[in-house]
């Protein structure tokens, strides 16, 4: 039998687990990216010119929204497990994805 | 018996062979375990279940009713009964043994045994002719172990956990929550040993507080709670330097 | 790395990488406007004490923090032992703290 509903925590869970996962598998490339300054700016402007294409724009907007909301549910884990115990502290997953969003939306009015 | 109404119920239970469905009245005040034994005794003479006190006192009776486990005879059908139909299936994170009935060995286990599981059991230091301690009932530590001793073991937190269903090495929420009270337990004389298991491998560490056990627990305990309990002692200990 | 210890580093990088998240996330949100380039970041970075050790931290938390993560759902959703998870995070966490310290080296020398 398939389990019933899954609470909210489960959710922010799982969202902290995916973004988290992403950013890992994610930041080697970062790393090479940034390390093609080695070679100086002529080296690694052809790299930065690769964030003009509208894929690569996306996906650094979804960088940005998973690393947003990676760090907000994860200060709800922190909350919980070391601040004076106060429920499971719902609203701090909600407002995680309002505010994930709203950078995202930031992000996107910086770029476009 | 309470009065059948003019409708069906159709009970799908999910017995060792697979999901059997079962057409009993809808009655007024149905219980599930009602249900249930309405099925045992008119159709499934052969059908395997567990219940005891049928009042909510003794948690013998959990099972998992509609994805979520809980205690049937604490269930109204009327509350869970969707398009005329109720689905019963055993416990889950737990082997079958037959039909509704699990097995609950791996649950204790990771309850008591001190060297498989937390050891979770009292053990005390003073003997009947020693002076009875002086135990302060408003201290801070007495109230985290007086906030999770109701616990009758029941395993429906340990049913709804999804970490128990994704690391079997994982103790779990009943587990941890009473290792959480016999590490705050003056009494105890192994509160150090419990507390050293219930932090290290398949302990407080794999618990990611998704609260499926808070939302399940029909004494209404806070397995969360008592982990993060178990968290913020094992880091603040270990960055002071003391305890094991 | 007893699990104890690992769950208190876990935290603990938690706790460093959260401000230092927070000022990466407001930096790039002001640098991106109007495009990069190598020019703008290098001008920023290059020779920058100051970020040099802002970055240096973020790499060994992030390492840290990002390989224990990982180990977590190795165990709990890919099924491997312990042994062999801790393993394959502890090559990742390497991965990761030397392509970060190089990347570092990169920007600011």
């Amino acid at each position: 039998m398939s389990q019933g509903r899954k609470t909210i925590g489960y959710w922010a869970a799982i969202g902290h687990r995916l973004s988290g996962l992403a950013l890992v598998l994610f930041l080697p490339l970062h790393f090479l990216v940034l390390g093609t300054a080695m070679g100086g700016a002529e080296s690694m402007d052809p790299w930065l010119a690769l964030a003009d294409l509208p894929l690569v724009k996306i996906a650094e907007w979804g960088l940005v929204v998973l690393l947003t909301l990676h760090l907000l549910f994860g200060l709800r884990v922190l909350i919980l497990e070391f601040l004076p115990w106060s429920g499971l502290r719902h609203g701090w997953v909600w407002g995680g994805v309002a505010a994930s969003l709203a950078v995202g939306a930031v992000f996107i009015g910086q770029v476009v | 018996m309470a009065a059948p109404s003019q409708h069906k119920l159709t009970v799908e239970i999910h017995r060792t062979g697979g999901p059997v469905r079962y057409e009993i009245p809808l009655r007024d005040n149905q219980t599930v375990l009602d249900a249930v034994t309405e099925v045992q005794r008119r159709f499934a003479p052969d059908l395997a279940y567990r219940f005891a006190c049928r009042v909510g006192v003794c948690g013998s009776c959990a099972m998992s009713v509609n994805g979520i486990p809980r205690w049937t005879c604490r269930t109204h059908v009327a509350k869970v009964v969707v398009d005329g139909a109720i689905s019963v299936a055993p416990l889950r994170n737990l082997p079958v043994i037959k039909d509704l009935v699990c097995d609950m060995a791996s649950f204790f286990e990771k309850w008591t045994d001190a060297e498989h599981g937390a050891g979770a059991v009292f053990d005390g230091k003073a003997t009947r002719h020693d002076p009875l301690p002086a135990i302060d009932p408003e201290s801070p530590r007495r109230k985290a172990v007086d906030a999770g001793i109701e616990c009758i073991n029941c395993a429906v937190c340990y049913a709804a956990c999804d970490v128990v269903a994704w690391d079997q090495g994982y103790l779990g929420p009943a587990a941890l929550n009473r290792a959480w009270t016999l590490a705050n337990d003056d009494r105890a004389a192994n509160a150090d040993a419990v507390k050293a298991k219930a932090q290290g491998v398949g302990g407080c560490g794999s618990c990611h507080s998704h609260g499926a056990c808070v939302a399940a627990c029909p004494v209404g305990l806070n397995p969360t709670q008592s982990i993060a309990g178990l968290k913020r002692r094992s880091l603040f200990e270990l960055l002071r330097g003391s305890g094991s | 790395m007893s699990e104890r210890l690992l769950f208190a580093v876990q935290r603990v990088t938690a706790l460093i990488l959260a401000p230092l998240v927070l000022i990466h996330l407001g930096l790039i949100l002001w640098a991106v406007e109007g495009g990069l380039t190598a020019a703008e970041i290098l001008s920023r970075t290059q020779g920058a004490l100051g970020w040099a050790m802002f970055y240096g931290v973020f790499v060994l938390a992030a390492s840290a923090h990002g390989a224990i993560g990982l180990r977590n759902i190795l165990v709990e959703w890919a099924a491997l032992g312990r042994p062999l998870a801790g393993r394959i995070s502890m090559a990742m966490a390497a991965v990761l703290l030397v392509l970060g310290l190089r990347g570092v080296w990169a920007v600011i020398a």
